[in-house]
């Protein structure tokens, strides 16, 4: 098969690592060739942080480039919009409709781009909201933000429901597990 | 049994199963998972070392007391640990010896962008390249036999997208390995010139012999495609793009020991390509010694040597091809990284901002301070040089410069490299003001413990250094301690030791917010009919507050109620009772 791309955005402290843990768990159990990028350090903190997840048959690069994601999942409006040009013509974005200005936005120095997904749709580019921050609420935490969108990133993949429950059990600390399964099945839309 | 790691833990788990009994880093992005997945397991003593010297030189000594040893650092950290390196290359070992270094292309999260390769070229060691994770497993486990083999310690070099990037390994058992009985050998580990001047030709014997080795040992693969056009000689994670691009459609030369490099083989190689093209980040190491070789490759020639490589570039000059995307045509602003809500160090950089000071920074989350709006910062050189640098300044600049200039170093960065500098400033008097950010652990690496926290690797209770005390000893009349929450308390106390005319350390302490014990208050709310959009409380670029809307709001989800917004209000706009 092909290798299948996905990158996971958002700002440095949103949990974007254990999305990708998920992910990478799930998908070795699953037989594939995996690698999984992280970035840590220095960008963690409230920057602009990627993670990118790729698996197939055999996987070479442990990065995406331009114009090659299967899958953008964006913790934030304004970094789903940063990373569009890293899509495949034809791929998918899935983001959390949550606002965090960045420290240019919040000196004044720029303007937060209200309306740029949209422009974004009008340039045909596929894009899937959802409000992550308020079902992760519902699920009981904030923090379950992660987990909502793997939640619904899990919708446009073939694993049956079980195995995403499976990995999140096997990542997830054994506190939290209940409350984060919730959040995946609010990001499902059930 | 096969598991997803990154490279670090990879290495880790190599480490262990080699047998590996002593491990002693200093940490430093991208290298510091080494250490910290290694003092998971119990049968090898880990530590971290207040610097990376210290760390080389405690790893030299667990290999004289005869076992296997490593020790693991960033590249900037591996100019520190220099000076050991480059006579353990003369003493050679005792236990197999392996120094881990991570290099940072494109600088995700370091000062420069220097190759490491130059160090074991410069230095005479053998150095491995693995260029994904189950390499980075594997050659951390043979480096050992190759160290004791050849009787030299053996580096193993990183990049970040292969120390931080998970892949599959395939992890095996440890092999516990008995103590090499201890003998007094002076002529092999006492380098004194006499002893010194018969090391040197072994040394140079030794490269020879691994030139020989490299020639078909293990570590390097060389691969020939049906068709002669195209041969790449390359290594690491560039590897993996080539790969990505090409599959098995040209010829490969990849490297794994890529000091020293082959000879015969390379040549043999070349002679067997039309086209010779070499493709590796950062400076022309390779390509320079396929020069050597009366060789000519297209290397630097088409590609950078800066910044990381990504398939795209391989794509882009060698097939030139560049996938099609699509792209806002909005303006995006940036997203640099920013010290967290509730950072200690905020209330004191505002209070330096304020008093429009120079200051001479260092190395750790506290160089953000740098950024818009604070823009405290005047210097960040590298681990230390905040303490060594405000001194030679004031020496330079005299009174115009000793009542107005602070500098700032971290509670590790100081135990690092920054109490030489104050031994200085009390020994050579110059009238500076340190300024210590103690936030009880070093932070930007991801929160390790240092001599300043009172606790070890393993976060079991340690001697805590009491820094009051260790400046006072160092010469240091006047330190005093501030709460950095505290603006009025900050300002005061900067602006006392700026007017005396003697040196002084004002510790500022608190810890950071991120530490598990660090409990939040709830988050602050602005009373928007109180607040009449000054914005004074925008000046400390703090993450939570922004504008909307005329007026002040702060992110119930990010704010951790740490109350320095709240000294900046005038009007009593801001108080507790926020919402997540």
């Amino acid at each position: 098969m092909k290798t299948v791309n996905i990158m996971i955005v958002g700002v440095g402290g949103q949990g974007s690592l254990l999305a990708s843990k998920l992910l990478g768990h799930l998908l070795v159990s699953e037989g594939y060739d995996v690698k999984v990028s992280e970035v840590h350090g220095m960008s963690q903190r409230g920057g602009s942080v990627v993670t990118y997840v790729r698996y197939g048959d055999k996987v070479y690069s442990p990065l995406v480039s331009e114009g090659e994601a299967d899958y953008i999942i964006s913790f934030e409006k304004l970094e789903a919009a940063r990373h569009a040009p890293m899509l495949k013509i034809g791929g998918q974005i899935i983001v959390n409709t949550q606002q965090i200005d960045p420290m240019p936005v919040i000196t004044g120095s720029a303007v937060y781009p209200e309306n740029v997904l949209d422009e974004l749709k009008d340039k045909g580019v596929k894009i899937d909201t959802v409000d992550a921050l308020s079902l992760a609420k519902k699920a009981g935490s904030v923090k379950a933000v992660n987990i909502v969108l793997i939640g619904k990133l899990s919708t446009y993949f073939p694993f049956e429901k079980d195995l995403w429950l499976k990995a999140i059990e096997e990542t997830v600390a054994p506190k939290f597990v209940e409350m984060n399964k919730k959040a995946f099945l609010l990001g499902r839309g059930e | 049994m096969k598991e997803l790691l990154i490279g670090n833990a990879a290495i880790a788990r190599g480490l262990y199963e080699a047998g590996v009994k002593v491990v002693s880093s200093y940490p430093g992005t991208p290298s510091t998972e080494i250490t910290e997945f290694a003092a998971k397991y119990d049968e090898i003593y880990c530590e971290w070392a207040p610097n990376e010297k210290v760390a080389t030189e405690v790893a030299f000594g667990a290999s004289l007391g005869g076992a296997r040893s490593a020790c693991a650092m960033k590249h900037v950290g591996l100019n520190v640990a220099a000076d050991p390196l480059f006579t353990l290359s003369y003493t050679g070992v005792r236990g197999g010896m392996v120094i881990c270094v991570a290099d940072d292309p494109a600088m995700h999260s370091s000062q420069n962008e220097q190759d490491s390769r130059h160090y074991a070229i410069a230095a005479k060691v053998p150095m491995l390249e693995p260029a994904d994770s189950a390499e980075a497993y594997n050659f951390a486990k043979k480096a050992f036999d190759l160290s004791e083999k050849f009787d030299t310690p053996v580096m193993l070099r990183m990049c970040t997208r292969i120390a931080h990037c998970q892949s599959i390994v395939e992890i095996g058992e440890r092999q516990e390995r008995d103590l090499i009985p201890y003998e007094k050998q002076p002529e092999k580990y006492i380098m004194m010139p006499g002893y010194a001047k018969k090391k040197h030709p072994i040394v140079e014997l030794r490269t020879k012999a691994l030139t020989e080795f490299a020639e078909n040992c293990e570590y390097n693969k060389v691969y020939f495609a049906e068709n002669n056009d195209i041969g790449i000689v390359t290594s690491g994670t560039c590897y993996q793009y080539v790969k990505e691009v090409f599959g098995d459609s040209v010829s490969i030369y990849k490297l794994g020991l890529i000091n020293p490099m082959p000879v015969k083989s390379l040549i043999d190689f070349a002679s067997k390509v039309k086209r010779l093209i070499v493709v590796e980040e950062l400076d022309p190491i390779i390509e320079t010694h396929l020069r050597s070789l009366g060789l000519n490759p297209e290397g630097k020639s088409l590609f950078s040597n800066i910044g990381e490589f990504s398939q795209k570039d391989i794509k882009k000059v060698l097939i030139e091809k560049v996938e099609d995307s699509i792209s806002a045509d909005t303006a995006i602003p940036n997203r640099p990284p920013v010290m967290c809500p509730g950072c200690p160090h905020r209330g004191i950089y505002f209070v330096l901002s304020k008093l429009n000071l120079t200051v001479l920074g260092d190395i750790g989350c506290y160089t953000l301070g740098a950024t818009p709006p604070l823009n405290a910062l005047d210097s960040t050189l590298c681990m230390g040089a905040s303490v060594s640098g405000i001194h030679g300044f004031n020496k330079a600049r005299g009174t115009d410069s000793e009542n107005k200039t602070v500098c700032v170093i971290g509670d590790s960065t100081f135990m690092h490299s920054g109490m030489t500098g104050l031994v200085n400033i009390a020994y050579n008097a110059s009238n500076s003001v340190v300024i210590i950010l103690d936030n009880s652990i070093t932070g930007m690496t991801g929160h390790q413990q240092n001599p300043t926290t009172g606790y070890n690797i393993k976060g079991d209770p340690a001697a805590k250094v009491n820094l009051e005390e260790l400046c006072h000893s160092l010469g240091i009349n006047r330190v005093r301690v501030v709460d950095p929450y505290n603006l009025e308390e900050c300002e005061n106390a900067v602006k006392e030791e700026l007017a005396v005319s003697e040196p002084s350390v004002i510790i500022s302490r608190r810890p950071c917010m991120l530490l598990k014990y660090v409990k939040a208050k709830p988050s602050l709310t602005v009373d928007s009919d109180k607040c009449r959009s000054c914005k004074n409380c925008m000046r400390l670029g703090c993450p939570a507050l922004s504008f909307k809307d005329s007026k002040a709001v702060i992110d119930a989800t990010q704010c951790v109620g740490c109350g320095v917004c709240e000294q900046m209000c005038r009007f009593d706009a801001i108080k507790e009772g926020g919402n997540i």
